[in-house]
């Protein structure tokens, strides 16, 4: 069973989003995504500073066997990517609610996220089959 | 939901992740396919191959019928036992699946064909004999094991059944040996040493549990693409198909023009290529920027433009690899096209892995 943390919301595309103090958002895969594509051995970030638009490819990671977009989850700036990730893209499978977060973004407008889904809606989306 | 091998239930008790592959459900993985790749490049890994096709061929007729059938020349067998690696060709020279042949005494052959062509191998097969006096028997009454690594061949032997593990130490490569039911190979797929292992269910899901048991890593199909695509050994249906000649697949090699009045099957095509000048050539990629190189993308190069065939990560260089036809005089820098954005990579000569050795630079 996918790990599903309480403090996180989520997307349909199985991201998650945990909202900082700072007022950024820090974005990655959920536990049910890595545990889909595999394990990983490549993860493409984007740049600092890049705008993103909600629905944007910002990101992809790429398992053994095939590559997968991951798409932004609200629109803004992206501040920060995980650097780690450039050699150890295996982190996302391990711990991909900490060390193998992905992106940082200063929401362009604090409440522009729409759509997100809380932890039990997610959980009620994976136990459907999605 | 596809057909199952006998060890279907085995793979799913161990915990491996299912896939359909060519109408058949395989394990994918078990706990990592790079921790399985590893192994068989390290130590011994194991693969149920039982989705591959088993073709028993006997008759007066044998020896005739499989020198029209095969691109390869089936007289270079001069022991029994001894394998031979060969496309069988369309009428146009285009590979309708790769094989291997091995000569299992007098009047008798089999042949190990690939899974997802199983149906139209047969149908091929069958309108080659044509009038042939040859049978034609479908063994999808055995299990098929390829046990893979460097110390596959000592880990292996003694558990085999009927004793056979003295034999099948003595066997050379490319040779197999036939004791009643039992079938064992000095073969496989992976650019390591091992054998394949072909015999009846039962002692076959004993053997797995004997592998298993005595230290060998099962592996399933992502383990098994990364470690061919290493030892840059074709894909059907990626690396070539009934659109491609063995000439432009990397496989003129296994193509027996000698003797010049063997009439085999789309020999006159590939004397029409030949004679026409070969454009292309299949051959090896390494990515020099970051990313992951795959099936389709397009290969730019100053003689024109190419296209990966088989592409992507390889876990003993740690880095992506791809097998490419490209332009025949292309060599050297060159890039691939990823996801829209150029990527330098760099034209090798093929295999990449052998033995657990990197090969390329």
């Amino acid at each position: 069973m996918s790990d599903v943390p309480k403090q996180l919301q989520y997307t349909k595309e199985h991201e998650w989003i945990r909202r900082e103090n700072d007022g950024t958002v820090v974005v990655g895969i959920t536990d049910h995504a890595q545990h889909q594509l595999g394990e990983l051995v490549y993860v493409e970030l984007p740049e600092a500073g890049r705008a993103l638009k909600p629905g944007d490819a910002m990101a992809v990671v790429e398992s053994t066997k095939a590559a997968s977009d991951v798409y932004a989850p609200l629109a803004g700036t992206v501040t920060a990517v995980n650097p780690a990730l450039t050699s150890q893209p295996e982190l996302v499978n391990t711990d991909p609610y900490g060390a193998g977060w992905l992106v940082r973004v200063k929401p362009a407008d604090a409440g522009s996220a729409t759509g997100l889904l809380d932890a039990s809606a997610y959980a009620a989306l994976l136990d459907a089959g999605h | 939901m596809g057909h199952q091998t006998p060890l279907y239930a085995a793979h799913v008790a161990a915990g491996a992740r299912m896939v359909e592959f060519g109408g058949w459900d395989m394990p994918l993985q078990y706990a990592s396919a790079l921790a399985e790749h590893h192994a068989v490049r390290k130590s011994c890994g194991i693969f149920d191959v039982s989705h591959m096709t088993v073709v028993d061929v006997m008759g007066p007729d044998a020896t005739a019928f499989l020198q029209r059938l095969l691109a390869n020349d089936i007289g270079k067998l001069r022991e029994p036992g001894q394998g031979l690696y060969s496309c069988m060709l369309n009428d146009a020279g285009g590979v309708v699946d790769d094989l291997i042949a091995y000569w299992t005494g007098d009047d008798r052959f089999r042949l190990v064909v690939n899974a997802a062509t199983r149906s139209q191998d047969l149908a091929w097969l069958a309108r080659v004999a044509d009038r042939d006096d040859v049978v034609l028997r479908h063994r999808d009454d055995l299990l098929m094991i390829a046990v893979q690594g460097p110390v596959a061949r000592e880990l292996a032997a003694p558990l085999l059944p009927n004793g056979a593990g003295h034999a099948a130490l003595a066997l050379k490569a490319f040779t197999s040996l036939l004791q009643d039911d039992l079938f064992v190979a000095r073969t496989g797929y992976t650019g390591e040493d091992g054998f394949e292992v072909i015999l009846p269910v039962a002692a076959g899901v004993a053997l797995w549990d004997a592998l298993a048991g005595a230290g060998a890593t099962r592996c399933g199909l992502g383990a098994r693409d990364t470690l061919r695509l290493e030892a840059a050994l074709n894909l059907y249906g990626q690396d070539m198909d009934t659109g491609t000649s063995p000439l432009v697949s990397g496989l003129a090699w296994t193509v027996a023009f000698e003797p010049a009045d063997r009439q085999f099957r789309g020999r006159a095509a590939l004397e029409q290529q030949k004679a026409a000048g070969l454009k292309e050539k299949l051959t090896g990629l390494l990515l020099e920027d970051r990313g992951i190189m795959r099936h389709g993308q397009r290969v730019l190069t100053p003689a024109g433009e190419g296209v990966i065939t088989s592409g992507g990560f390889s876990p003993t260089m740690d880095r992506s690899i791809a097998l490419a036809r490209v332009p025949v005089a292309a060599g050297g820098p060159c890039q691939v096209e990823i996801r829209s954005a150029l990527r330098a990579a760099r034209i090798v000569r093929p295999p990449f892995v052998r033995h657990g050795r990197v090969l390329v630079e």
